[in-house]
């Protein structure tokens, strides 16, 4: 049985890596890398934002380090500059990913979008090793960045 | 030409009878006797059925119910109206009882059926008093002087007369979920099925623009674009209750995803419910027969 477990595994986790390569088998190489680099930035975000999620909602214990330092790292990922990423031709349209036409129309509205995440985690990365108060009061305002830019500039999933 | 001249008058009767059918069937003139609205109430049935999510101005204050968002569909893209309290633009010049025939049963004060893109399908199914509290809200939010904007819809949908057809197929004020076992999920049921109308995206629609209700809430090609609106019974959807009522409440999902598109505006209406009725909603839904995707 421990024998299947270990191919099956890898095949699967063959298989999730791949997948995005071959759903833009018709992408050019920077397309591609565009499309990947969003995606794992979106990534980065999420790595540093759960465990702050889960302290501010009650559902793990506040730890004043590790949320100082989640807090600082998704501050310096959303403080990145994104302008690169977007491409003419990488929208949801061409499949393997959810970024909405809407981005190509209006860059400045994700532009500014992208700027209340940065104040909000800023804001954020300031206070959230000073208590489990002071971080929940701030992530609030990073919540709502999130949704904010989602509700106008990412499709459903496929 | 006897046969002739008896054909011609049969298909006439048909005709009349066709009309007599599909013609609108508002609400009695005695139906609200006895109800008076709760403004206060009124305010959770508001943010249940959603109302400012469709009826606010793209990227206005969400109070001002000016109308103006514009929704693409397979039968032409419709404009949601002005509804808010300004007498010659908005229904502030509507009695009670003609807002709600058109909340419940999808008839205008002015005897034409409106386009089940207003979710009246769904709102037939609420309680009269929940519609009447409703209105009191209404009546105390702000007007706005805007013209409604017509809708583009072309032959045959633009005879609003056929509408009447759909209704006779499609409207049904019966419940799907048909044994709700507990309070709990009744309540649900109440908050999902009549003022949230969470069917009208998260389930698929047949030919004809009708609730396809053998896949209940299985999901739906998302009317707005790309993308599929989800499966959210227990056979797409595998959240805990806690994790289902925590969504509806904060907007993230179990991984500390948000919500997107058009349930960010869903989220900022069932942030506003009390904690016991975001878990009713919960609860329904994993009561639900699961459906596969």
């Amino acid at each position: 049985m421990k024998r299947a477990i270990k191919p099956i595994a890898l095949l699967a986790t063959a298989i999730t890596f791949t997948s995005a390569a071959f759903a833009d088998g018709h992408l050019s190489r920077e397309q591609s890398s565009a499309i990947e680099a969003r995606q794992s930035h979106m990534q980065l975000m999420l790595f540093n934002f759960g465990p702050i999620a889960a302290m501010a909602q009650d559902k793990a214990p506040y730890d004043s380090a590790r949320a100082a330092q989640a807090a600082a790292n998704l501050a310096a990922v959303a403080g990145l500059d994104h302008t690169g990423y977007w491409i003419e031709g990488t929208d949801s349209s061409v499949g393997g990913n959810r970024a909405k036409a809407e981005i190509w129309t209006d860059l400045d509205g994700l532009i500014e979008a992208n700027q209340a995440l940065v104040t909000s985690t800023t804001a954020l990365a300031d206070v959230a090793g000073d208590g489990i108060d002071a971080l929940k009061a701030a992530f609030g305002p990073v919540g709502k960045s999130c949704g904010d830019c989602h509700e106008t500039y990412r499709t459903p999933r496929n | 030409m006897k046969a002739l001249r008896r054909l011609l008058l049969l298909a006439l009767l048909v005709l009349a009878a066709g009309w007599f059918f599909t013609r609108p069937a508002p609400l009695s003139s005695d139906a609200l006797d006895g109800y008076v609205g709760d403004a206060t109430r009124g305010e959770i049935s508001f943010a249940i059925a959603g109302c400012a999510s469709c009826h606010a101005a793209p990227d206005g204050d969400p109070q001002l119910l000016a109308g103006g968002r514009k929704f693409a569909s397979d039968f032409g893209t419709f404009v949601a109206p002005n509804i808010s309290a300004d007498v010659t633009y908005g229904i502030g010049g509507w009695s009670d009882l003609e807002i709600a025939s058109a909340i419940i049963t999808g008839s205008s004060p002015d005897g034409r059926h409106y386009y089940p893109v207003f979710p009246y399908a769904s709102y037939a199914k609420a309680e009269l008093q929940d519609v009447v509290d409703l209105i009191a809200y209404m009546r105390t939010l702000p007007a706005s002087p805007t013209p409604s904007q017509p809708h583009a819809v072309g032959l045959p949908f633009n005879i609003r007369q056929g509408l009447g057809a759909w209704k006779a197929l499609y409207f049904r004020d019966t419940w799907v979920l048909k044994d709700a076992q507990t309070p709990e999920i009744e309540r649900g049921r109440y908050l999902v099925e009549a003022l949230g109308h969470c069917a009208e995206c998260h389930t698929s629609r047949t030919a004809l623009g009708g609730l396809d209700t053998a896949r209940w809430m299985a999901g739906a090609p998302n009317p707005a674009g790309e993308g599929r609106i989800p499966n959210i019974t227990s056979g797409g959807l595998a959240w805990s209750v806690g994790e289902i009522a925590d969504y509806l409440e904060s907007g993230f999902t179990p991984e500390y995803d948000s919500a997107g598109g058009e349930m960010a505006a869903v989220i900022r209406n069932t942030s506003q419910l009390d904690a016991g009725d975001r878990r009713a909603i919960a609860t329904y839904l994993k009561a639900l027969p699961a459906v596969a995707n």
